[in-house]
Parts: C-alpha cells; sequence; structure tokens
C-alpha cells in the first residue's frame, strides 16, 4: 500500500565485499567521527595548529599579492598582449576543475547510488566550495579595476546598460555564481541532521547553542527524512547538468574565441573530462593525509582510495582522447595557423610544457591499471601530485601556447610570469588551506547521518547474504542491533 | 475512546531500525495514522509506512526550476532586444539569436530549482523549529545518534492514552513514555 517513490535503497550489484571495517557500530560512528568539531579549542592537536599555522601564513602572502595588485594593478603581472590572459586565468580554470570532483561524488555518485561514495562527499564538497572561491578571484582580480566587479551582473543604473547576455565571459559569472550557491547549498543540506548530531553530544552549553542554531531543530522525524531524501535527490539531479555546464561554459570562453588552438569543438566534455581528472588527484591528495592523521581509515578505507583511483585513471584515459583529438583537429583543419600551433606545441619556446603535460596526464597515470599501484598509499600521492601538476601545464599550454603566436609574426611575444603571479597562486592555497583547516576543526568532516546508512544498508546485506548460504534465519527481526559487530566482519 | 489533548504523544524507543520498522508497521495495521518515528539516519521502509504519501518537493522545485528558466530568458530578451539593443559582434539584435542566450537561462532554472529544493524542503517540514514536544522524551538525545523512536500522537483519533501506551508496549521497545507538551 505504501506509494512513497523509492529513494535510495535501490538494490545494488552485490560485489560480496564491504566499504567499511568491521565492529563499527551506529553509537561508534556518532563518537569517533562527531567528537573531533567537539573537542576543546586548548585540546585540538598540535599538528593542526602547525598546518593551519602555515596556511594562514600563506593567506598572508594572497592579501600582500592582492593589495599590491590594488595599488598598482595588472601590470605587476607578466601578462601583456599578445598573452592578456596569463597565470590569473590558468589558475581559475585549475581551481574550478578541482572543486568539480567534489560536486561529481556528491551528486553523480548519489545518483548512480553508490554506497561508498558516503565516506567522502562531505570532504569533497567543502574541497569544491573552497576551490571555487579560490578561483572566483581570478577573474575578478583579472578586470583591473576589480572593484567595480558587479558591472557583470545586470542591476538598474544610471546608463540604462546591460551586460552582454550573449557573450561566454558573461555566462562565465552566471556559472560561476550559481554552481558556487548550488554547492553551498547543497552542503549545507548534508550538514543539518550532523549539526543535530553535533547538537545531542555536546556539554558545552554555549556549543550546543551554536551547532542547535545550525540543526534548525532537526528532530530525525521520518516525515522530515522523507523529504529530506527527495531534496537531497533533486539537488543532485539539477547538480548534475550544472557541473557539467559550468565547464562547459568555461570551455567556451576559449572555444568561441578564434585563436588557433582554442576553436575545438572537443573542448566541452574534454574540460569536464579534465577537471573530474584533476579534482579526484586534489581529493586523493587531501583525504589520504587527513585520514590518516584523524584515523579514519575504517570509513575512508583502502577500497574507497581505489576506486578513487580506478575514477582518475578512466577520466584521465578521456583526457588523453582529448588530446588525440586536438592534434587531429589541427592536422585536419587544413588551417595553416592551426597546423602551425602543433609544431609550435611540439617544438616552440614552451615545448617543454607540452612535454610535460603528456607525461603527467597521459604516462604518469598508466600505473593506476593494476591493483597493487592504487591500493599503495605512496604511489597514489605520487600520482596524485603529478595530475596536479598536469592539469596546471595542460591550461598553460591551452593558454599560453595559443596566445604566444597567433596570426601575426609580427605580434608575436613570450610570456613570462612575473614573482607577483607565482604568489598571487601560492597565496590561493593560502585561502584554500586555511578553509579547509577550519572545517575540519568545526564541522564534522565525514557524512555521520549517511555512514550510519550506510552500516545500515551492509547491515542489511549481510543479513541476506547469511539467508541466502541457508544458515540465516528469521532475518529483519531485531538482528541489526546497533550496539553488536557489524555482522558483514563474517563474511 | 476520548481524546487526550494533554499530552502530544506516547513514545516508544526501539533498539534497532528493524524493529522499529516491525512497530511502525503493526501501528498502521492498528489503525493510526497521526504517528512519526525518529531515527538518527532515513529508513526508506519506515517512511512508506508513517507518510506513504507524496513529498511535495518534487513539485515546487519543478514549478521554481521552469520560473526562474522562464523569467531569465524573458529578463535577457529585454535588456538584449527591447531596452538596449545594440550591435556586438554582428549578432542579430532579436530572438532569431535565442540559442545565444540559453546558457544563462539555464543557469537560472538550475538556481531557483535549488533554493525551491532547499527551502521548500524546509518550509514543508515546517523549519525551523526550535522547541518541539518530542525533545522532553528521556533519551531523545540519542534519537540524533543511535536511537529509534516511534511516536503515536494524541491527535489521531484512535489515540487513547491509556489504550495507546499499552499497544506500543505490546511490540517489545525498550521504553514507552509520555511526551508533555
Amino acid at each position: 500500500m505504501a506509494q512513497a517513490q523509492p529513494i535510495r535503497t535501490a538494490p545494488q550489484p552485490d560485489t560480496g565485499e564491504t566499504y567499511l571495517l568491521p565492529g563499527e557500530t551506529y553509537t561508534s560512528i556518532s563518537s569517533v567521527i562527531g567528537d573531533v568539531p567537539l573537542t576543546a579549542p586548548l585540546k585540538t592537536p598540535r599538528a593542526w595548529f602547525l598546518g593551519f599555522g602555515v596556511a594562514f601564513a600563506l593567506l598572508m602572502v594572497f592579501l600582500v599579492s592582492v593589495s599590491w595588485l590594488f595599488i598598482r594593478g595588472v601590470g605587476i603581472w607578466g601578462i601583456n598582449i599578445p598573452v592578456g590572459w596569463g597565470m590569473d586565468i590558468i589558475n581559475f580554470v585549475w581551481w574550478i576543475g578541482i572543486g568539480h570532483a567534489g560536486t561529481l561524488i556528491s551528486a553523480i555518485l548519489l545518483l548512480l547510488n553508490q554506497g561508498w561514495r558516503n565516506s567522502i562527499n562531505r570532504f569533497a564538497e567543502a574541497m569544491t566550495l573552497f576551490a571555487v572561491a579560490c578561483a572566483g578571484q581570478y577573474p575578478i582580480l583579472h578586470l583591473g579595476r576589480p572593484w567595480l566587479f558587479y558591472w557583470l551582473f545586470p542591476f538598474p543604473n544610471t546608463h540604462g546598460m546591460w551586460p552582454n547576455f550573449r557573450s561566454p565571459l558573461d555566462w562565465d559569472v552566471f556559472a560561476i555564481s550559481t554552481y558556487a550557491t548550488v554547492s553551498l547549498l547543497f552542503w549545507l543540506v548534508g550538514l543539518v541532521p550532523d549539526f543535530a548530531t553535533l547538537r545531542d553530544r555536546s556539554s558545552n552549553p554555549l556549543v550546543k547553542r551554536i551547532y542547535g542554531f545550525a540543526a534548525v531543530g532537526w528532530r530525525g522525524s521520518a516525515r522530515h527524512w522523507h523529504r529530506y531524501e527527495m531534496a537531497s535527490l533533486l539537488l543532485a539531479g539539477i547538480s548534475t547538468p550544472l557541473v557539467v555546464s559550468v565547464h562547459s561554459i568555461i570551455s567556451l570562453d576559449f572555444a568561441v574565441a578564434q585563436v588557433p588552438g582554442w576553436q575545438v569543438t572537443v573542448f566541452p566534455p574534454y574540460f569536464v573530462a579534465g577537471a573530474v581528472f584533476a579534482g579526484f588527484a586534489m581529493v586523493l591528495l587531501l583525504m589520504i593525509p587527513v585520514r590518516a592523521f584523524y584515523g579514519f581509515q575504517s570509513y575512508i578505507t583502502i577500497r574507497h582510495l581505489d576506486v578513487m583511483a580506478k575514477v582518475m585513471l578512466a577520466t584521465g584515459m578521456l583526457v588523453v582522447y582529448g588530446y588525440f583529438m586536438e592534434v587531429f583537429a589541427s592536422l585536419y583543419s587544413s588551417s595553416k595557423y592551426e597546423q602551425y600551433l602543433l609544431y609550435n606545441r611540439l617544438s616552440g619556446p614552451s615545448a617543454w610544457a607540452y612535454y610535460g603535460l603528456l607525461f603527467c596526464n597521459a604516462v604518469a597515470i598508466q600505473p593506476l591499471w593494476f591493483r597493487r599501484v592504487r591500493q599503495n598509499i605512496p604511489a597514489l600521492m605520487v600520482i596524485s601530485a603529478i595530475v596536479s601538476v598536469g592539469m596546471w601545464l595542460e591550461r598553460y599550454v591551452i593558454i599560453v601556447i595559443s596566445l604566444q603566436r597567433d596570426f601575426l609574426p609580427s605580434s608575436w611575444a613570450i610570456y613570462i610570469p612575473t614573482v607577483w603571479d607565482w604568489s598571487l597562486y601560492l597565496g590561493t592555497f593560502g585561502l584554500f588551506f586555511t578553509l579547509t583547516f577550519i572545517f575540519i576543526r568545526v564541522l564534522p568532516m565525514i557524512n555521520i547521518f549517511e555512514i550510519r546508512l550506510l552500516l545500515h544498508q551492509e547491515t542489511e546485506r549481510a543479513h541476506r547474504n547469511e539467508a541466502a548460504h541457508g544458515h540465516g534465519h528469521d532475518h529483519g527481526h531485531g538482528h541489526d542491533h546497533g550496539h553488536k559487530p557489524n555482522p558483514a566482519a563474517a563474511d | 475512546m476520548q481524546a487526550s489533548n494533554e499530552i502530544y504523544g506516547v513514545m516508544a524507543e526501539f533498539d534497532s531500525p528493524n524493529s522499529l520498522l516491525e512497530a511502525a508497521k503493526k501501528a498502521r495495521a492498528a489503525g493510526y495514522r497521526k504517528m512519526d518515528a525518529y531515527s538518527p539516519f532515513p529508513i526508506e521502509e519506515v517512511c512508506e509506512e508513517i507518510m506513504p504519501e507524496d513529498t511535495g518537493v518534487p513539485r515546487i522545485v519543478l514549478i521554481c526550476g521552469l520560473l526562474g528558466a522562464s523569467s531569465g530568458f524573458i529578463f535577457q530578451a529585454i535588456g538584449e532586444f527591447l531596452d538596449y539593443p545594440y550591435n556586438i559582434g554582428g549578432r542579430p539584435i532579436a530572438i532569431t539569436n535565442w540559442p545565444a542566450m540559453i546558457p544563462i537561462t539555464f543557469e537560472c532554472g538550475i538556481l531557483c530549482a535549488a533554493f525551491g529544493a532547499v527551502f521548500g524542503m524546509l518550509a514543508l517540514n515546517g523549519l525551523p523549529m526550535p522547541y518541539h514536544p518530542v525533545f522532553n522524551v528521556p533519551r531523545f538525545e540519542r534519537a540524533s545518534q543511535d536511537a529509534f523512536f516511534l511516536c503515536i500522537e494524541s491527535v489521531d483519533p484512535l489515540f487513547d492514552r491509556g489504550r495507546t501506551s499499552q499497544f506500543l508496549r505490546g511490540l517489545s521497545p525498550l521504553q514507552v513514555s509520555e511526551v508533555a507538551h
């Protein structure tokens, strides 16, 4: 008689393996993850202060770079004509790409009903928000008069002017601001039930009040959960095309222009795949140390790392296909400018970047075909770092090599980033890691209620398996008592 | 069978998701409708027992999305073609150039749909609600951690203070308590 739409628990193919380590209970999940933000400020681990201090120092580098930029203007950077888009746009595309893995994990894997995402989605979504915050700095700072950035939005003004809605640069404004807003909403909605857990666990009245305020009175009602699950599913459903649209629109900034190497029709899917590729590399780079430091090996297991490495390999191969298509497009174009671009990439003054990108993104990921490499933590760290560098080089190749030598040889020039280009880049790391350190200190970095749900599903599955093997009986009558060890361990 | 509105309802605690599900099924079979379950994570089967009807969220999201997209499109058309037509790069200054307006139309639709999903869900759930009678129940702070509750509310036509408590006690709960307003 129940008419409700099934939301999450469609049966998954049973691989017989579990994504949770044995011995976890609802109680242990709530306390192990929930107690990290509830630690008294003075009992914060020393290493956290150390990490936060380094990040905060880099944030000051960011402030100095931006202040000097405001005083002197974009002339302090290495950009000039013909290379008007230098490291600011490279870093913008790089950061926004990193953010996309978070949305992929939180939205697309939710739609695909991949329970393993529950362990990593909160962290990945936070990474998305902070990466978008870093990315958003660059186009605004690159405006030249950044204090007038609101001119990009349609607002009532005495000139009676409108922004050009039919330009990819204005599409960017809408895409990035929508993406940031929707990511923030998705993240906050996911936090509400966990705020309730923190409210109910904290003993300090002030802390209780703060988390209680954030929990908006969440009481875990079945009616609420039902609408909540539907809202999450719909948010995932609308975030999926959103994330694809965001990087597609960014790629159109290039693909709509006529510069050789930019006008390639494969750009939108190729940029999206590259974004996910870079993003998964960054998730691995961040998760591995955090997981070791806070002892979350039971929730973020080696299988999670293995699966993330597989996604990285798959999207990496899509990116490699994009490289082949770029070569094909320039050879097949019968345009001498496009053909010269290929020559310029292979033997021009910045050829090192092209070879570096081929090594980092095409060659260095090949060991991921082997399970032993995917499950080897140092190897994953090294490969992820190489991929992050490689994806930065990819944007360097696309932006700088194309602009350095376009149509008229008389206007060719070499782009050399200045110390302020590098200090701003370093500074955005400060912004990113300062936010990340604050996040892991004050918010539950793993989605607690979804891990409970995962434990419930795994327990049910273990019961089903037991029943199927003939020695289970009467399953579903109070056997998955929350205080017993996870029977999945028996498999 | 008198309605006793001096209390909010009667609440029973269960030790596992499955015993909560069994209890919800039996309560529904016994004819109770105004009831609610409280659990630290969504249990879909329990949600179906408690609230078999539509959630109402998808309709809100659809309406918000369509409104956002259409107003985004109209807004751009007014700016580009009516209020300040301007020849940029030789693009037609007419509605025939609609494909160039689709990206922003799409983003506006997504933005409004997301707001609709979040605020619609909160509004339908009656949140934020800082005080609620169920918070008075002993051990209810465990409902956000590892405990499972079923509450039959006094507004239910079948509710009777004594008999409903007796009924809940028959479902082998860990404890049964009355919920004060």
